[in-house]
């Protein structure tokens, strides 16, 4: 298997997709000339021209209806926003026009849309460009919700939401296009709303999705070598629709669970996920479920105050160790 | 691509510049002030590139070398009780309107002694003791608040004005109409200010907006003023703001200012000066119309200052920013007690809680 960047992933879903769909088509700003932000849609433009590929003014709730109307009309756009932090300006289309036109049109028009780009914390970029936003979309019904934490993912997941007929909020990791992983030449989807164990283990669950997938790996060797307990951390891929039957499955192994995520506390996808568990499995449990999220703050601009606020690997190993009682 | 004949050719849809006895009827002492503040940002900028190369400045980090002619021009001819506001373009801005070097640098190493104690950094810059209200992030998100300032000194009957700034790329956004609308409607004090250097990151603004002049999108608002200007020359930007400020504070008239400038570096530290966007030779072309030298070459031709005081001018400036530097290098970190200390104006109200355990 050829070892990729999760950039290049992506940048292969993205060129794999078109080639087989001639509806697909992406706009966003500077995906064309300037080969996307993040380089995501390096050489698409050439091989697409374009009204497949278009460089969009600074208008993130022009662009995002624009891309809902083409949706409704039979196109498959996916819609680039440089960061997440500015799909803020498109909320209302996504919420207002894409989750809801199905519904509201009595089944009449669907949306086959992929609203993607970056989110979460990078480095020192301070309140307005550091968040975490995965758990805002996954409360809409009428979403999908992606946040991939692998090549491997990252490509199999986007080709399934460009396949989707729903619209499908993608967020890529800003921390996380360098990352390289294995990739399979052939042609494969991973299908959205299925979780995937991404270390086994006996001793505690670490559920977490997006950059904190590695973070928890970290964690989970450390609890290994320092305390001699297995971690089993499960990857959700996706948080809405979440696959809870691996989740509990785990839990039922492992009995302890802690779950990390790179947002706020309060009313995050960590939240929902531990009322589920608690419903499902609460004979199973043997400690309340711990949850491992940013502090609840704007992050702030200063180094030494923006590490305290991102949750970390850190972060999770203290959680596993309280979960297993080890002090 | 930006070449120079884009300033020239909408020079000609220029009014001239009131330029009376050549300096708007300035005396030496404010016109050696204009040039010491455009050198300040410029010798400010060039050190705190030197920081963030070192790694004592991170993030984003926007740099406005090339531009001083519009900050300089239009926010010296405002009243202290007037008000700034910006995009996150913004250490030029703050420099000119008199925060402290010293405090601008800190607040860039994200220390306590910064001007947004250290939470905000390069883009978030904010002194109200001098109606400096930021330093804003997301493009367009400040028109709108320069149009509420603008309410609340009407509703004050006030006579204070709204200086607004933001890029050409700013103009495609919908805040942009909104905002424009309601100052217009409601006759509200505001200066919006195009600082039109030609891109939005690596995008030349004739490709994503359908217009070729910025400022004409000013006809779709009745009773907003419209003034395009060469902002390479300090004069013609402070001659229409001057203008400006008069309408917005004798008939409470708003205005749409489009300064036609460049920028020497990349978009952000992180960003070329150069490459596929545009060419070397085409920056190379901008600087030698460098608004500072331009300057003070007039200035020393009309005897406003000799060589010899303007390197002297140079030589206080380098040094300003030295200090500044060294200032921000000794001054602490934010304590971690900070963190919950700006979220609300009183006390954090939730108390930390389990959650934040882990750390
Ligand atoms: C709403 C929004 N979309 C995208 C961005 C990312 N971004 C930051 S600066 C910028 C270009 C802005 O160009 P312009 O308005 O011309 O200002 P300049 O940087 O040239 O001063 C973009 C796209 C953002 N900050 N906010
Ligand atoms: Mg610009």
């Amino acid at each position: 298997m050829a070892v990729i960047t999760y950039r290049e992933a992506l940048n292969q879903a993205l060129r794999e997709e078109m080639s087989r769909d001639e509806r697909v088509f992406l706009i966003g700003e500077e995906v064309a000339e300037y080969d996307g932000a993040y380089k995501v849609s390096k050489g698409l433009l050439e091989e697409f021209g374009k009204w497949r590929v278009r460089d969009a003014p600074i208008a993130e709730l022009g662009f995002a209806g624009l891309g809902v109307g083409a949706a409704m009309t039979g196109l498959r756009p996916i819609v680039e926003f440089m960061t997440w932090n500015f799909a803020l300006l498109a909320i209302d289309q996504i919420v207002n026009s894409a989750a809801k036109l199905h519904q509201m049109s009595g089944g009449q028009y669907n949306v086959p849309i992929v609203f993607r780009g970056p989110g979460g914390a990078a480095l020192m970029l301070a309140a307005q460009h550091s968040q975490a936003l995965e758990p805002w979309f996954a409360y809409v019904p009428g979403l999908k919700v992606c946040s991939p934490a692998t090549p491997y993912d990252a490509k199999g997941l986007l080709k399934s939401a460009v396949r989707d007929d729903d619209p499908v909020v993608f967020i890529e990791g800003e921390l996380l296009y360098n990352v390289k992983g294995e990739v399979p030449e052939e042609e494969y989807v991973v299908p959205i709303g299925s979780a995937d164990v991404k270390r086994a283990g006996s001793d505690v669950t670490i559920v977490a999705y997006g950059k904190m997938v590695h973070e928890s790996l970290v964690a989970a060797e450390r609890l290994a070598a320092e305390d001699g307990l297995e971690a089993e951390v499960v990857d959700l891929r996706t948080v809405r629709p979440v696959d809870l039957s691996t989740v509990l499955e785990s839990v039922r192994k492992t009995n302890r669970v802690v779950v990390a995520e790179e947002g706020w506390p309060v009313g995050n996808v960590g939240a929902q996920l531990t009322d589920d568990i608690q419903r499902e499995a609460f004979d199973d449990l043997d400690a309340p479920v711990a949850r491992v999220s940013a502090l609840d703050v704007p992050v702030p601009y200063a180094r030494n105050l923006e590490k305290l606020v991102v949750p970390s690997a850190d972060h999770i190993l203290a959680a596993a160790r309280h979960v297993g009682y080890i002090t | 691509m930006a070449t120079k004949e884009r300033v020239t050719r909408a020079k000609t849809k220029m009014e001239k510049p009131r330029d009376g006895e050549g300096f708007l009827g300035l005396g030496h002492e404010e016109l050696r002030e204009v040039l010491r503040l455009m050198l300040l940002s410029r010798r400010f900028e060039e050190k705190a590139a030197e920081s963030y190369q070192m790694g004592k400045i991170g993030g984003f980090c926007h740099l406005y070398i090339g531009q001083e002619a519009v900050a300089a021009g239009a926010l010296t001819p405002l009243r202290e009780d007037d008000y700034v506001i910006t995009g996150y373009r913004d250490h030029a801005l703050a420099l000119v309107r008199g925060v402290a070097p010293k405090a601008v640098m800190a607040e860039l190493y994200g220390r306590v002694d910064g001007c947004s104690k250290g939470m905000g950094g390069s883009m978030h810059l904010f002194e109200r003791s001098l109606n400096f209200m930021g330093g804003h992030a997301i493009v367009g998100g400040h028109l709108p608040l320069a149009a509420g300032v603008g309410y609340a000194i009407r509703y004050r009957e006030g006579d204070q004005v709204v200086l607004c700034a933001f890029g050409d790329a700013a103009v495609n956004i919908g805040s942009f109409h909104e905002a424009l609308n309601m100052a217009a409607k409601w006759e509200l004090p505001v200066i919006y200010l195009i600082e039109n250097n030609a891109y939005g990151m690596g995008t030349d603004i004739r490709r994503t907006a359908a217009i070729s002049q910025l400022v004409d999108r000013a006809c779709a608002y009745e009773g907003l003023a419209a003034r395009q200007v060469d902002g390479m020359d300090v004069m013609a930007v402070r001659a229409a703001t001057e203008e400006a400020i008069e309408l917005a504070r004798e008939e409470h008239r708003p205005s749409l200012i489009e300064a036609l400038c460049y920028r020497y570096m990349g978009h952000s530290m992180s960003d070329p000066s150069h490459g596929t966007y545009r060419s070397r030779d085409e920056v190379e072309r901008w600087r030698k119309d460098d608004p500072i030298l331009c300057f003070s070459d007039r200035l020393v031709e009309g005897g406003v200052i000799s060589r010899e005081e303007y390197e002297e001018m140079d030589r206080a400036a380098i040094a300003e920013a030295e200090e500044a530097a060294a200032f921000a290098e000794q001054s602490p970190s934010p304590e971690p007690a900070d963190l919950y200390r700006y979220v609300y104006s009183d006390v954090y109200p939730h108390g930390a809680d389990r959650r934040d355990l882990w750390r």
